[in-house]
């Protein structure tokens, strides 16, 4: 019943949206504008439909319905309520289902806001998102069918992948992620309908979705520091990030989104770039089908890889039509995107701006190159290989530090030209930054030089940030005797945008900081010991109090605690642990993490004898790790400032 | 319409999308299994699922590696959660009964499933020829080095693993390996 409901749904969806796609050109061509509201009805209909079929398989998960194809893959009666609730997204059809109800949700609110704007932008960008649904529905009803019938039906299932449902972030990340990653689609789909209307010319395009693009960027670097915690947390290696295709996926359009969010600057104030934004935004939109197609086809090897089927090919067909379409689009609109503007001097924002767009594209060029190396590898010489972090570190490090430097540098020139007095008044003061950094690294005993060169760097560019701040509260002071809180809430509100953007460079920075040091200066330490023995690293010793077992429902757990000692007191104590279950041959591990300002001792117990007698304890002491978590709410912070409607042009 | 622009974003195009066309035929998890050539892990495990005569063990018996030396046996691996398994089991089950009286063994191995559900699962499929043993703690699919279900274990008559194949089988592949297994046995 819930199976055929859902599957119906679906259907009928496909033709809902297949009569919005043709419905708009044909009111556009005949002048029959009447048409419009019924292919904005379509948008509205393929969302309540959509829903219907996703809550259908919510339903259907919770109530343990195995007659339901989806259902009997990954569900488990065993598995805890809410770990079934999110297993929507944790296998290949659940995750497109979902894909299609987050795009078909984005298509609803952009209609919705936008349908009264007069011009033939909206139609043809809604026919877009159409256009892009009715993908994912073919590959719910084809490749991707998650309601296919089991008979007879299973009296239980295997559950979810033991590694999806061992951690509450398993309900945060993939979230985050689509929204993200499905909300590339808007920027998208209006600079689609922007060309097709032939009001490429008018920048409207860009003006509506400036909010729904740094929204969707805000989701999406929420959502890879969330993958990165969660990878920290559950899989008890002690890193974050390995260069997985998976997560390499999730960093491309990030790249290419945040090149975006500048250069959108340089032609909205200088009228220049027009063309590049363009290709930034359908490339952006690319890279996420990409990442989508990389991951769900099983082309290449991962650790986040789905089972396959011939999905591939469908995805495979969807790229060359949308890579192709909107390539000759961007071509043949080409010649109306002449820049107003041009640039004045090299000592100028824009300047910076653009330097700032070629590293993040070089940076995206390059990961894609590693991610993609294995397959060209395979098609030329036949060997398999894998691009591993080596490659990915050595090629982005003097790509890192750049970014980092232009980060201060940008914030600190004005648009058009800057004087030498200028340059000098702003570009000098944070060199202090600069070498203050650089003195703790040399002191903390790091001799890298890309570590020293990207400590330096942040601390020149989390001074010229704070300076920016320091500054406008000064001047505000001056001019209206404010106090310094006053002048800071009234300075940011003044200009959201600005001092949005430099949150989210202190929160990048942030981010900079834990990454560089943890890099730097990670200490680890393994030891086998006995209960009363203690293990000791770089100042914190821990000792064995005892080794435990408990079962629980859907799994068994072993554990160890461990008190961390202060000479012969007790400071607190610390419980790694271990599951084993049933459908996993191998246990899947829950790092203990002890989370202080300078860093985390983090704890994981690696193997044990089975009578308790003996524990391996694996012990790492991670600096400035809990500010990648930190610098990534900053960041998101920052971007929810921007994005927060200004007031500004009501009051004058 | 800017031709020069147009031909080279489809000079980086198409190669890619060919790539990627070359890609989908390859199986980057296609890791060959080490196991093949290599004397197969002993084993001794209870039936559950008697099977239906002449292939049939009473439930309870021991079904030992040992002493089934000098015949070919096909180990396959299965669990009634196992939805791929559905597709193999008919057609297993049948070439199993074609080779009744020949000197070729059809053994079915619960994986981290309860042998309640297992009989069920037989019953509700229509019937298994061949008997099926239970693996507490999955200790044999270890040994084996199982990916997952189903995989099935040819093994030859001196108690070797002579070929692996991961996924649903087909009766092709079957009478393929098994027949050739039984003409080296017979030399």
């Amino acid at each position: 019943m819930t199976r055929l409901l859902a599957h119906d749904a679906i259907l009928v969806s496909m033709a809902v949206v297949l009569f919005g796609i043709v419905a708009v050109p044909v009111a556009m061509r005949t002048g029959r504008r009447g048409l419009l509201p019924y292919a904005f009805a379509a948008v509205y209909t393929n969302f309540f439909l959509v829903s219907v079929a996703a809550v259908a398989m919510v339903y259907a998960l919770v109530t343990h319905d195995f007659s339901v194809s989806y259902v009997a893959q990954v569900g488990g009666r065993a598995t805890p309520l809410l770990f079934t609730v999110i297993s929507l997204w944790g296998a290949l059809e659940g995750s497109i289902l979902f894909w299609a109800w987050v795009l078909s949700m984005y298509a609803a609110a952009v209609v919705w806001i936008n349908s009264r704007r007069p011009g033939n932008l909206v139609p043809y960008a809604a026919a877009t998102l159409l256009f892009v649904s009715f993908f994912f529905a073919i590959l719910l009803v084809g490749p991707a069918d998650p309601f296919g019938v089991v008979s007879p039906v299973p009296p239980d299932g295997p559950g979810p992948n033991p590694l999806l449902q061992n951690h509450i972030l398993m309900a945060i990340h993939p979230p985050l992620l689509y929204l993200g990653y499905v909300g590339m689609s808007v920027p998208f789909a209006f600079a689609v309908g922007a060309m097709l209307s032939g009001e490429v010319e008018t920048d409207d395009w860009m003006r509506i979705t400036r909010r729904w693009t740094l929204s969707a960027w805000a989701l999406l670097s929420a959502a890879i520091i969330a993958g990165m915690w969660w990878s920290y947390e559950v899989l008890g290696w002690g890193g974050y990030w390995a260069w997985d295709p998976v997560e390499n996926a999730s960093f491309l359009p990030w790249l290419t989104a945040t090149a975006f969010l500048h250069s959108a600057m340089v032609q909205e104030r200088r009228g220049m770039l027009r063309l590049w934004n363009l290709n930034l935004v359908v490339g952006t939109f690319l890279l996420t089908i990409l990442g989508t197609f990389l991951t769900r086809s099983g082309i290449v090897s991962s650790v986040h890889a789905f089972t396959t089927g011939t999905i591939g090919y469908y995805f495979l067909a969807f790229i060359a039509i949308v890579m192709l379409a909107s390539l000759a689009l961007v071509a043949g609109n080409s010649e109306r995107l002449r820049s107003t503007g041009r640039f004045d001097s090299a000592a100028s924002r824009e300047t910076v701006f653009l330097l700032n767009n070629l590293f993040l594209t070089a940076f995206m060029f390059t990961v894609l190159t590693g991610t993609l190396f294995p397959l060209v590898a395979e098609a030329i010489k036949g060997v398999k290989v894998s691009v591993g972090e080596p490659f990915f570190n050595r090629m982005s490090l003097p790509i890192v530090v750049t970014l980092l430097f232009l980060m201060g540098v940008g914030p600190a020139l004005p648009w058009k030209a800057a004087s030498k007095a200028e340059l000098k008044a702003k570009l000098v003061p944070p060199a202090a930054g600069a070498g203050l950094m650089l003195v703790i690294a040399l002191v903390a005993g790091a001799r890298n030089v890309y570590a020293l060169l990207a400590f330096a760097f942040a601390g020149y560019a989390a001074f010229a940030n704070l300076r920016e701040y320091w500054i406008g509260m000064r001047a505000r002071r001056i001019a209206h005797g404010e106090g310094w809180g006053t002048a800071l809430v009234r300075l940011v509100g003044g200009n959201r945008h600005r001092y949005g953007g430099y949150t989210a460079h202190l929160g990048v920075i942030l981010v900079a900081f834990g990454i560089a040091a943890s890099s730097t200066f990670r200490t680890e330490y393994e030891a086998t010991i006995k209960p009363g023995e203690t293990i000791s690293l770089s100042g914190h010793t821990l000792r064995l109090k005892a080794m435990w077992g408990r079962e629980e429902p859907q799994r068994s757990v072993v554990g160890a605690t461990l008190e961390v000692m202060n000479g012969s007191m007790v400071k607190g104590t610390m419980e790694p642990r271990m599951n084993f279950y049933p459908m996993s041959q191998s246990p899947v591990p829950t790092p203990a993490v002890r989370s202080r300002f300078l860093g985390d001792l983090y704890v994981n117990l690696q193997a044990f004898r089975p009578d308790g007698s003996n524990a391996t304890i694996r012990v790492i002491y991670e600096p400035l790790v809990p500010w990648i978590w930190f610098g990534g709410g900053v960041v998101v912070f920052g971007a929810l400032i921007a994005i927060f409607p200004t007031g500004r042009r009501t009051d004058a | 319409m800017n031709w020069k622009r147009a031909t080279i974003a489809a000079a980086c195009v198409v190669p890619l999308i060919i790539l990627f066309g070359y890609g989908l035929t390859r199986d980057p998890k296609d890791i060959p299994s080490p196991l093949p050539g290599h004397e197969a892990s002993p084993f001794a495990l209870a039936v559950f699922a008697p099977g239906q005569p002449p292939l049939n063990r009473a439930p309870g018996d021991t079904v030992r590696l040992a002493e089934l030396k000098g015949q070919v046996v096909v180990l396959n691996f299965w669990a009634s959660w196992c939805l791929s398994c559905r597709d193999e089991h008919q057609i297993l089950s049948e070439t199993a009964k074609s080779y009744a009286g020949k000197p070729v063994h059809f053994l079915g191995v619960l994986y981290n499933d309860e042998p309640g559900n297992g009989t069920q699962w037989i019953e509700q499929m229509g019937g298994q020829s061949y008997p099926s043993v239970t693996d507490p703690g999955a200790r044999t699919a270890i040994n084996y080095g199982l990916y997952g279900v189903p995989e099935t274990y040819f093994l030859d008559a001196s108690g070797r693993i002579a070929y692996k194949a991961t996924g649903p089988v087909n009766e092709r592949l079957i009478r393929h390996v098994v027949d050739s297994l039984m003409a080296v046995a017979a030399k």
